[in-house]
């Protein structure tokens, strides 16, 4: 049986998409286009960010993947599992003891810190392609700093729904200038963004874009003075483990309607039930 | 002429009408007349021997092929023949004004705004425009039920006077006059010939076509021909 | 409105030539625009008069000529110069275009107040109340109903659709606008009703403007001074009843007879 490259892309392709990312690091928020390769799943299920988490893992490193915040969902485990096969490499469910976290549409509740890298998942990369289908138009735009297109998208969300009705993808400037699209994560998770001690690495393998948010870099979300921006809030905590002020997922129990409010990130949950309960191996 | 308003010098005007096989008509062939400020100046001629051509070469409307048409503006005196297009519609705004035989109107403007337009154009503000503009209607007797009506309606008669409220209103240094009173019943004529005489009064020169022999002992200080050739 | 003879123009011409192919489009087109002037640009189908439109604005590449603007901070720039960025900036702050059919300068697919709104939101207009009482302000100046403000543009007629476009363009208050048959296709009411409204615009701004239309008594309703032109080249030039009472150049003449008088 034929043994696989380390992390499955040919050194060739990695040396490509790693120079693809330090042009990205080098702008921030600036799309780089790069030859994006077919990889062992379909178009749609994270082939950019297994791309990028492929061209940068070394054999020290420690992989965590989440998809939705969940360590333990199908994807998250196929990608886990894929680059054990291929690099060797450790991996954890535990945030703070990764070094390379790839992730599907959220963020970790745990701060992150210097020398980690999160890698995400872009479905669309472009944030004007809503009004703008052209690419060669987007890129002169985002060349000429031509943004008022979405502050219209903007005001139109204020006048029918009274407020900025965008909850994820929540459109961002970077670095105060490029527009950036931060892949699908919550706005809750924006300001996780903002100044930030890790490097933000993001792929879209459809799109074949990679672009990325050095560490300490100014992110900001779009807003109106007098529509400043807001994260969701909950009035209740998390129904395991009694968190308040991180992104809880909305869990129907029953068929009488019964519903619980349970943490996203499930790592930043299990672990607080751990601590508050001593029996070890709950 | 030292202290003219208007001097006009040679003036030479003809059509090529193309479309029609390129006939020329020479209208006017070497004109030259002065007018001072105070004068009014009637042109006696019969109809068809280039009158109006002349006022409306004055004015800028024609053309003129070759000679001067001086006026004094802005304490200079310019040459209309030739003259930018800018400059005659600066001179047209301040110094000349002219009654032309037909008012052309924009359907949809009150009369008393079209009246208010020229002193706009001066830089009055527009609600002492609009109100020298009602005073002159008045003084012409448009009735006041007339003046939110475009003039487009109005007869003949009531056209001309609006035409004539639109100059006269301006008080203009040099005036253009064709025919300011034909198709008017006597009493406006009297408001007409009464405005002529204030224009002079203030220091206007007035250049003028009246048929009506009786109008042209009122107001005219001067009565000559195309033709004529004034003494230096 | 403007009292005084300005001493620069606004727009300075020369040489403006445009090639498509083997075919002409304009060629040694001049001319100079002052502050609070309207050009038109008469001519039939076929005589340049929209290439020139086009080539001022950069919309197409002139192969040859200067067109000199000056800035609204004194400064003199040759638009076929410019890069591509600074252009793009002019036409959206101290120019304006408006296009013959408006579908082509308006975003169909957001509401009436976000088409007025956007400029200033692109010069950095972040308070959404302000940028949509602007937006109101203007709608009423060209006659669209406030409560139309949050209708789309599919909806409107056209010419409202025209207005939206006009209002669009004169939000950030431009020094220059072009357009390009603004009447067109519409019918002759509402055409009457833009006419009115534009020139009440161009009195109460004070606009400078260059006019390109087919329609000889539009000319005349708007403009100050004309351009005739035909076969890519400018025939005649002068005041607007001049050149329409007394046109010299014989295509003028005959332009000028050939019109009906209803």
């Amino acid at each position: 049986m034929s043994r696989y490259n380390f992390a499955y892309l040919d050194e060739q392709t990695k040396r490509m998409i790693r120079r693809a990312v330090l042009k990205a690091v080098a702008v921030p928020g600036y799309q780089v286009p790069f030859g994006s390769r077919e990889m062992p799943l379909s178009y749609g299920w994270g082939t950019g960010g297994v791309q990028v988490t492929a061209s940068v893992i070394g054999p020290t490193d420690v992989l965590k993947v989440i998809d939705q915040g969940a360590d333990d969902t199908t994807n998250a485990v196929s990608i886990r599992k894929f680059f054990e096969r291929t690099t060797g490499v450790a991996t954890t469910t535990r945030t703070e003891a990764a070094t390379l976290i790839q992730t599907r549409h959220r963020i970790p509740e745990t701060p992150l810190r210097v020398g980690q890298i999160v890698v995400f998942q872009v479905p669309i990369p472009e944030p004007l392609r809503w009004l703008e289908p052209r690419e060669a138009e987007t890129r002169k735009m985002h060349a000429l700093e031509e943004y008022g297109v979405m502050y219209v998208r903007l005001y139109e969300d204020i006048t029918r729904h009274g407020r900025v009705a965008q909850t994820y993808e929540y459109p961002v400037i970077v670095d105060g200038r490029y527009l950036m699209r931060p892949s699908p994560i919550p706005k809750f998770d924006n300001p996780k963004l903002d100044r930030s001690p890790a490097l933000m690495l993001f792929g879209a393998g459809r799109e074949k874009r990679i672009y990325a948010v050095p560490p300490w870099t100014s992110v900001k979300s779009l807003d109106f003075d007098d529509h400043p921006f807001e994260i969701e809030h909950w009035d209740r905590p998390c129904a395991l483990c009694g968190a308040t002020s991180v992104f809880l997922d909305e869990l129907i129990v029953d068929d009488k309607g019964g519903r619980l409010f349970i943490c996203s990130d499930t790592d930043f949950c299990s672990r607080r039930r751990a601590a508050s309960d001593p029996i070890p191996g709950r | 002429m030292s202290g003219a308003a208007l001097d006009v010098r040679n003036l030479a005007k003809s059509f090529t009408l193309h479309v029609q096989g390129g006939v020329r008509l020479p209208v006017l062939t070497g004109v030259s007349l002065s007018v001072h400020p105070g004068e009014c100046v009637v042109l006696s001629d019969p109809s068809g021997a280039g009158k109006s051509t002349l006022l409306r070469s004055i004015y800028g409307n024609y053309l003129a092929q070759s000679g001067q048409s001086l006026v004094r503006h802005r304490e200079r005196m310019v040459d209309m023949v030739g003259a930018a297009p800018r400059l005659v519609l600066d001179v047209r705004r301040h110094t000349l004004g002219y009654v032309s035989q037909f008012l052309r109107v924009i359907p949809r403007v009150p009369t008393d705004q079209v009246v208010a337009t020229p002193l706009r154009a001066q830089g009055v503000e527009a609600s002492e425009a609009l109100a020298r503009a009602r005073a002159m209607l008045e003084r012409l007797r448009i009735p006041e039920r007339l003046w939110t009506l475009s003039p487009v309606t109005f007869s003949g008669g009531e056209q001309q006077r609006v035409n004539v409220a639109r100059v006269f209103v301006a008080e203009y240094p040099i005036l253009l006059l064709d025919e300011p009173t034909a198709s008017l019943d006597s009493a406006s004529r009297l408001a007409v010939v009464e405005l002529i005489r204030e224009a002079r009064r203030r220091g206007a020169a007035v250049l003028g076509i009246v048929h009506d022999a009786q109008v042209r002992a009122e107001v005219a200080t001067r009565v000559r021909t195309l033709a004529d050739t004034e003494a230096a | 409105m403007n009292a005084t003879v300005d001493d620069r123009p606004l727009l300075s011409v020369r040489g403006l030539g445009k090639h498509y192919g083997g075919r002409m489009g304009c060629r040694d087109v001049g001319f100079d625009l002052w502050s609070g002037e309207v050009l038109g640009i008469v001519g039939e189908s076929g005589s340049g008069k929209t290439t020139v439109l086009n080539c001022l604005s950069g919309r197409v590449a002139a192969d040859a000529g200067q067109v000199g603007y000056t800035k609204a901070d004194g400064s003199v720039v040759d638009m076929r110069r410019l890069d591509e960025s600074a252009r793009r900036r002019l036409l959206r702050t101290e120019w304006g275009v408006v296009h013959q059919h408006a579908r082509d300068g308006l975003r169909m697919g957001v509401t009436a107040g976000a088409n007025v709104g956007e400029r200033l939101m692109a010069l950095g207009a972040r308070h959404y109340g302000r940028v949509r009482g602007r937006a109101l302000d203007w709608l009423a100046r060209v006659e669209i109903a406030e409560s139309r403000i949050d209708d789309l543009p599919e909806t409107f007629s056209g010419g409202m659709l025209q207005r939206l476009q006009i209002a669009r363009n004169l939000v950030t208050e431009p020094r220059l606008v072009l357009m390009d048959e603004p009447t067109g296709g519409l019918d002759v009411s509402v055409q009457a009703r833009l006419l009115d409204l534009l020139r009440g615009l161009v009195d109460d701004l004070g606009l400078s403007a260059v006019i390109v239309t087919h329609d000889l008594a539009v000319a005349r309703l708007l403009a100050n001074r004309l351009l005739v032109m035909r076969g890519g080249e400018v025939v005649e030039s002068g005041l607007t009843d001049q050149v329409l009472d007394d046109p010299q150049h014989p295509y003028a003449q005959l332009l000028v007879s050939s019109v009906l008088q209803p």
